[in-house]
């Protein structure tokens, strides 16, 4: 047995931070399936299985709609769960994300960001996780793989707590395979704010009971309700142990960032890794003396409207930078913040900006362009290509 | 005639929806008579979604898992490895599905599940067509039969795949087939495979009286002139390699198959043509079967 030195500094990948945080959180079982850039966490964590690290089965299927599949049998038999993938991995799991929402397991998946193709491509971008947005799953977006691996153990608190399944996001590469140190947190503290499943209905022949049989129309409608419901907790839920995180472990992240928000004219918002970029650019600009602030959105589902409405309030503009793109309309983020706008009273103008996308950097450069345009236009644009070579 | 004993405990409620005669009905009762009480049964999207009942229902006196129609062997994986982290390693977990989850759309998932050897028992209710839908056409759909999507103009032109020849390349511990005109036969089945550790395989011949356009209480005559005609002979297979037949006999005379066939709507259109290819086919796969038997 390899004793892992917990409570400490280690330097290690976007990827292992995952596999870190699945280990202290005590996950039994585990299913995956194969799919760059997402492999090194399951590789990890079938060496900590095979090494008694971890107490885990981990059920090594034949595709991701069965690694989803059998969490489903899991989870619904008392277990806690955990799977990890990408891109075409979680598009062939679609059906059983319903399912699993649907079910309300709280199951914890982290799914590296990797653009769809064809064409064939590994590299970054949004598409995938927001494919997703409709199933049912809380969805985190992380900047740094302290957070990455802190989101897995938060994410386990408030998946149990709602009962609906949470999935945590990061970068291709740019997360998933660059190395940061990373505080490993201690595993008696980790016990502490994370106890043992304890669903409230399971599988159980002492007290048998079907679960998912058919729902004539009079009840179908109150379980989404339900559904709902527990999302809009989740919010609250999000915070609390986002707080209670911070008591044991000094480290809080929020449902959203406002960086330098205060007294700017112009707000940027971003998700991922981009946001450590646009931090930097934020700064170098303040100290110019232009007012100008970011505003990273951290959980996306569920969406944390009030928030970035506060947020936004005093801004003169918002400019959202997305690694997406809904065809036909525009970038996620954007749609999804003008929707939460729009009945407030105070909404500044939003410019949507597209860049970034299947890999293609967007550096500081990238961002300073992006301000300036939404700096020097009075009318706002629903959908800015930002750096196509038309 | 043997005589035997049926288990007396009743796992299965009277007020399940299955329509009159249905074989998949009654195969589960035996199938849960032979297992007890102790058994947490996984469905996918077949008739039985419905026969197991509406919520707040349940026509079965076990936990019911239901899942996505692709998913019952590897669902059933995860029940199966939850129950075991958790130190439960005496309920057995059944994965019951119909042909069509297991022929076709849920084949990968077998497959999967049989080369890891998960420790379950995998139940394959065969009515022969997807009969939840509407009967249409499955891959264990009879040559030349009828279903709403092979119309009787353009019958069903290919044969019927060979499942029990995949799960058994598998090489599971234990495959086999069998039927409810034969529930000593079945029930000892069932249990064997609880004793047995890895994946268990059954093929269950489950007539279906509507979708064979048939009378509701042929359900069992017709289930034991499959067998009697070799259309469905019983045997068992452990390890990939031991065959054992248990009906007919191998010197037991044959009916022939049109005895089978012209009880059933499904193959009214037949010309005695069709009925020497049906039969030639038959009597072929029945000489493959006894040779493995001898081997
Ligand atoms: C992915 C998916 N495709 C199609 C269906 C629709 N569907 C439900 S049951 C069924 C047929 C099931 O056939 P079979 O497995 O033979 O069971 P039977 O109904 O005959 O008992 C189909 C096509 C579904 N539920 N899921
Ligand atoms: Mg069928």
């Amino acid at each position: 047995m390899t004793p892992i030195l917990t409570g400490t500094k280690k330097v290690v990948t976007g990827n292992h931070a995952v596999s870190y945080g699945v280990m202290l959180a005590r996950a039994q079982v585990i299913s995956a399936y194969p799919i760059t850039p997402q492999t090194q966490v399951v590789e990890l964590l079938s060496e900590f299985c095979a090494n008694g690290t971890l107490r885990a089965k981990f059920i090594k299927v034949e595709s991701e709609h069965s690694a989803m599949a059998a969490l489903i049998g899991a989870a619904s038999a008392g277990a806690r769960t955990f799977t990890a993938t990408s891109a075409h991995g979680l598009a062939l799991m679609h059906e059983m994300l319903h399912w699993a929402a649907g079910a309300r397991l709280p199951i914890v998946m982290a799914n590296i960001n990797r653009a769809m193709g064809p064409p064939w491509s590994v590299w970054t971008d949004q598409n995938d996780s927001l494919s997703q947005r409709d199933v049912g799953w809380m969805q985190v977006y992380c900047e740094s793989n302290q957070e990455v691996l802190d989101t897995v153990i938060q994410a386990y608190k408030v998946a149990e707590k709602v009962f609906m399944p949470a999935m945590l996001v990061l970068d291709a590469f740019v997360l998933s395979h660059t190395a940061e140190p990373v505080e490993i947190p201690d595993q008696a503290l980790v016990d502490q704010y994370l106890p043992p499943y304890q669903p409230i209905y399971k599988l159980d022949v002492n007290d048998p009971h079907s679960f998912g049989a058919l729902a004539p129309p009079d009840v179908y409608m109150e379980l989404r309700y339900k559904m709902h419901r527990a999302m809009e907790d989740a919010l609250a839920e999000w915070a609390r142990a986002d707080e209670e995180y911070h008591e044991l472990f000094g480290r809080r992240y929020g449902l959203i960032e406002p960086y330098r928000t205060d007294d700017a004219d112009l707000i940027l918002v971003t998700s991922g890794t981009v946001t450590s970029t646009a931090r930097e650019v934020i700064d170098e600009l303040r100290a110019e003396g232009r007012r100008v602030g970011l505003l990273k959105i951290r959980v996306f589902r569920p969406f944390p409207a009030q928030f970035v409405r506060e947020a936004v309030a005093n801004a003169r503009k918002v400019a959202v930078i997305d690694r997406n793109i809904s065809f036909g309309m525009g970038g996620i983020f954007a749609q999804e913040i003008k929707a939460a706008l729009y009945n407030a009273c105070d909404r500044p103008p939003i410019f949507g900006f597209v860049a970034g996308l299947g890999g293609r950097d967007i550096t500081p450069h990238v961002i300073t362009e992006i301000i300036e345009y939404a700096e020097s236009h009075d009318d706002p644009e629903d959908l800015i290509w930002v750096g196509v070579k038309r | 005639m043997r005589n035997f004993t049926l288990p007396e405990r009743e796992l299965m409620g009277s007020g399940h929806l299955g329509c009159q005669g249905c074989g998949g009905a009654l195969a589960m009762r035996y199938v849960l008579k032979a297992l007890g009480e102790k058994t947490i049964v996984v469905i996918p999207a077949c008739c039985w979604t419905i026969i197991a009942g509406p919520f707040p229902y349940s026509s079965l006196k076990v936990p019911v898992l239901h899942t996505a129609f692709e998913t019952a062997a590897v669902a059933a994986s995860g029940v199966r490895a939850a129950l075991d982290i958790q130190g439960d390693t005496e309920t057995t977990v059944i994965a019951w599905a119909g042909d069509g989850g297991t022929f076709d759309i849920g084949l990968q998932s077998l497959s999967g599940a049989a080369e890891r050897n998960e420790n379950i028992i995998y139940i394959c209710y065969d009515n022969e067509a997807y009969m939840n839908t509407g009967i249409q056409r499955s891959g264990a759909t009879p040559l030349l039969a009828w279903t709403t999507t092979t119309p009787e103009k353009t019958p069903k032109s290919e044969p019927k795949k060979d499942i029990m020849g995949i799960m058994v390349a598998h090489r599971i511990p234990y495959a086999a087939t069998a039927t409810i005109a034969y529930p000593d036969d079945f029930i000892r089945k069932v249990q064997k495979a609880k004793s047995i550790y890895g994946t268990k395989f059954l093929h269950v011949l489950a007539p279906c009286p509507p979708g064979w356009r048939a009378p509701s209480e042929w359900a069992i005559k017709l289930s034991r002139l499959a067998v009697q005609a070799r259309v469905f002979p019983l045997y068992e297979v452990e390890d990939g390699e031991r065959y054992t037949l248990n009906a007919p006999q191998a010197d037991e005379p044959a009916l022939p198959v049109s005895e089978y066939l012209k009880l059933q709507g499904r193959f009214s259109h037949l010309t005695e043509k069709d009925i020497q290819t049906i039969q030639g086919i038959i009597d072929k796969r029945w000489q493959k079967l006894l040779k493995l038997v001898q081997s």
